[in-house]
């Protein structure tokens, strides 16, 4: 595991449709300078910056961390850019720690961003290689099948998807920085919605959002304010094209949640975390992410759901900021989830706050269902 | 720092054209290649670098994942950048002590694209891009800048092209003809060429690098960093940021045998022998480096395996392997490769 890791900053843009009033690098600016004052620092305290983002045709610049390193303080230091599909934004906040973790620096930072109205996201996920198939699908068209078998395989009933739908929406009413924020979001409201693709209607979809977040970590010596330490780190991959793979409970997902459980010495993740941050932008894929993380046996994690418990109320509460499925930047998704989960253990989560909240766990995975990364963080120092 | 050296490197025979493969097929035989020689078929941590924009997709590097046969899961990331950097993640990830090996690799097609002008699409989309510069234009700025003299210009495409000629896995160029433009002051030879290729590398740490070669190429320092993006607020005749990542790797802390160096114009060659404080006797780029072959993405990758072949073959003992990222030499990497510690 390396050296004591602490996040001791966080800074997070309001997420929305259009950020018109900035370019990518005021965006990304604006982002760092709120986890650099969080903190009490400045550029001038850092010594590496890592950035990451998904795809670079979702803005139509190549490799924009080189124009990026102006915004970011970062002429000087090295700078690392990071892309592992959806699972960028964890995987950007991971690099970043074994920086720290390795010994090789003291502070650095870590930013994620997407400004999806530059661009078209859906297009651009769309073009493909010659001799390689696209679905012409974008996200949803590729997970829906992989969800219908979750509720074949688990015999869940129709509306558990819109139960996290709605769960998570009225969470980001809570939350200042979350994009979509609708009043009087209830069950009848989603149900009324188009179906999209077969069983995911439009408001059990994640919303296209502009927006960043950063993250300053540090070594231990380093430390100022209030640490969230990081008690584990892990990532893994799986091949996309592989038979028998399967894809509603990924191995390389359940291989990585063990991972950073051992790391964090966590036997029964339900009992022992107090708050989850789970990449969800389907709502569905939060029953399949109990079972895959552990939180619930195979085929019972809708019943957890459907009981209330992953509610901010509940006994093991799941995007208590309102999750993907209610601010969608995407490459800087992940980076959300992990730096929510330490907001969370910091007890600076605001009005989303868990009481108490101690251990939590931030997750991000991408690709098809094949990438994962995911941090353990906690009050505690490890 | 723990102890970490290369003990594997593998390219393949780049092509100037496109020869067929897919991305994953020329990343198959170099990744088998490099497990055979170690004997390896897992490894603790795996990363790679690639850019979606030569595939003209996204997610070039998902494909590229099936070659490295991930199951059971691995432990892998990747970095939207040359594989040389993708080799720095892996060596700090080797620092924390827990795993002992890592597998790096980098590919590239450019005969997919035209790499001048997705190099455009580098620059800042709102003030710069628009202008159309193309990537042989700002270099040529660079050129202007450092005002080398045409005669050594030339005989360093002629030296590179003549190591290329000689070293199986670059291209067959001939020795530079010609008195016309690409863009004043660069002549079209003094571009490097549109290159497919991949190459991989295996890290190993302390003694685990003992057992697996013979010479390891122990990596004594290792760092990059950046500029600002703006050429204008750089002088390009220097590459500061080449000097401060050599003094930070450790370059002048001995002799260098050999240096490969990411050039993929041959103005830079003067630019960065200067950074580096590199000695006339220095020999650069033996291999014939990015001006007889530079698999875009790979290219970086290839200078720190070539370099660290000479310590494992025992041609070298102290080498210098330098590589780069963003426009006119914006972001840089240095390594230092040794046979001792």
């Amino acid at each position: 595991m390396g050296n004591r890791c602490a996040v001791i900053g966080v800074g997070q843009t309001r997420y929305q449709t259009r950020r018109r009033d900035v370019s990518l690098a005021g965006l990304v600016r604006e982002a760092a300078l709120r986890a650099l004052e969080d903190a009490g620092l400045t550029f001038a305290d850092i010594d590496a910056v890592v950035i990451g983002k998904a795809p670079d045709m979702f803005e139509g610049v190549m490799m924009p961390e080189a124009y990026l390193a102006d915004a970011l303080g970062a002429a000087g230091k090295p700078v690392t850019r990071v892309h592992t599909a959806g699972s960028v934004g964890g995987s950007t906040a991971l690099v970043g720690a074994s920086l720290v973790q390795g010994g090789v620096h003291g502070r650095v930072l870590v930013v994620a961003f997407e400004k999806q109205s530059e661009s078209n996201a859906t297009w651009a996920l769309t073009t493909h290689p010659p001799f390689s198939a696209s679905l012409v699908v974008g996200a949803g068209g590729y997970f829906a099948p992989h969800i219908r078998e979750y509720m074949r395989r688990s015999g869940a009933p129709g509306h558990i998807g819109t139960l996290v739908a709605v769960k998570d929406r009225l969470n980001a009413l809570k939350n200042p920085y979350a994009h979509l924020r609708i009043p009087g979001i209830d069950r009848k409201m989603v149900e009324s919605t188009p179906m999209l693709w077969e069983p995911i209607r439009y408001l059990e979809t994640c919303p296209s959002s502009d927006g960043a977040c950063a993250i300053v970590l540090a070594a231990e010596d380093k430390v100022t304010g209030t640490p969230a330490w990081i008690h584990g780190t892990a990532m893994r991959s799986e091949p996309l094209m592989m038979a028998g793979r399967d894809v509603v409970s990924p191995r390389a997902g359940r291989d990585c949640a063990a991972d950073v459980y051992r790391q964090a010495g966590i036997t029964d993740p339900r009992r022992e975390i107090d708050v989850a941050e789970v990449y969800v932008p389907f709502s569905w894929y939060e029953p399949m992410w109990l079972e895959n993380l552990g939180f619930a046996a195979e085929g019972e994690g809708w019943k957890l759901t459907e009981a209330g418990c992953t509610a901010l109320d509940g006994d093991t509460p799941w995007n208590a900021s309102g999750g993907v499925l209610s601010s969608n930047p995407i490459g800087a998704s992940g980076l959300i989830r992990f730096a929510e989960a330490a907001l969370q253990v910091r007890g600076m989560a605001g009005e989303h706050q868990v009481e108490g909240a101690r251990l939590a766990l931030g997750h991000a995975y991408g690709g098809g269902a094949q990438f994962f990364a995911m941090w353990i963080v906690g009050s505690r120092r490890p | 720092m723990r102890d970490v050296a290369v003990v594997a490197f593998a390219q393949t025979v780049h092509t100037g054209h496109d020869a067929g493969p897919a991305e994953p097929e020329l990343l198959l035989p170099v990744i088998d290649e490099v497990k055979r020689a170690t004997g390896l078929k897992r490894f603790g941590f795996t990363c790679s670098g690639s850019c979606d924009y030569l595939a003209g997709a996204p997610f070039s590097f998902v494909s590229a994942l099936d070659a490295v046969g991930a199951w059971p899961p691995i432990s892998e990331s990747h970095v939207e950048m040359d594989g040389a950097f993708a080799l720095y993640e892996a060596w700090v990830r080797l620092q924390h002590g827990d795993i002992d090996t890592a597998l790096v690799y980098g590919f590239g097609k450019s005969s997919m694209s035209d790499i001048r002008e997705i190099m455009t699409l580098q620059l800042d989309p709102y003030y710069l891009a628009p202008l159309g510069l193309d990537q042989v234009s700002y270099a040529a700025l660079q050129a202007a800048a450092v005002n080398a003299d045409r005669a050594a210009l030339d005989e360093i495409v002629r030296r590179s092209r003549a190591g290329g000629r000689a070293n199986p896995y670059a291209l067959d160029l001939p020795d530079p003809a010609g008195e016309e433009f690409e863009v004043e002051p660069l002549r079209p030879y003094d571009v490097a060429p549109v290159t497919d290729g991949a190459a991989a590398v295996v890290l190993a740490a302390g003694d685990r690098a003992r057992e697996l070669a013979g010479r390891p190429a122990w990596i004594t320092g290792i760092a990059h960093r950046a500029e600002p993006h703006y050429l204008g607020m750089r002088d390009l005749a220097r590459s500061v940021s080449t000097a401060e990542a050599g003094r930070a790797a450790g370059v002048g802390k001995g002799p260098v045998d050999v240096a490969e160096l990411h050039t993929q114009f041959s103005h830079e060659e003067p630019i960065l022998r200067e950074a580096l404080g590199l000695s006339a006797d220095v020999m650069v780029n033996p291999s014939g480096g990015p001006l007889a072959a530079n698999p875009v993405m790979a290219t970086g990758l290839i200078r720190i395996g070539e370099a660290a072949r000479r310590i494992l073959d025992g041609s070298a003992d102290r080498a210098v392997a330098h590589a780069t990222s963003g426009p006119c030499l914006q972001q840089n990497l240095v390594a230092v490769l040794d046979q001792s510690l």
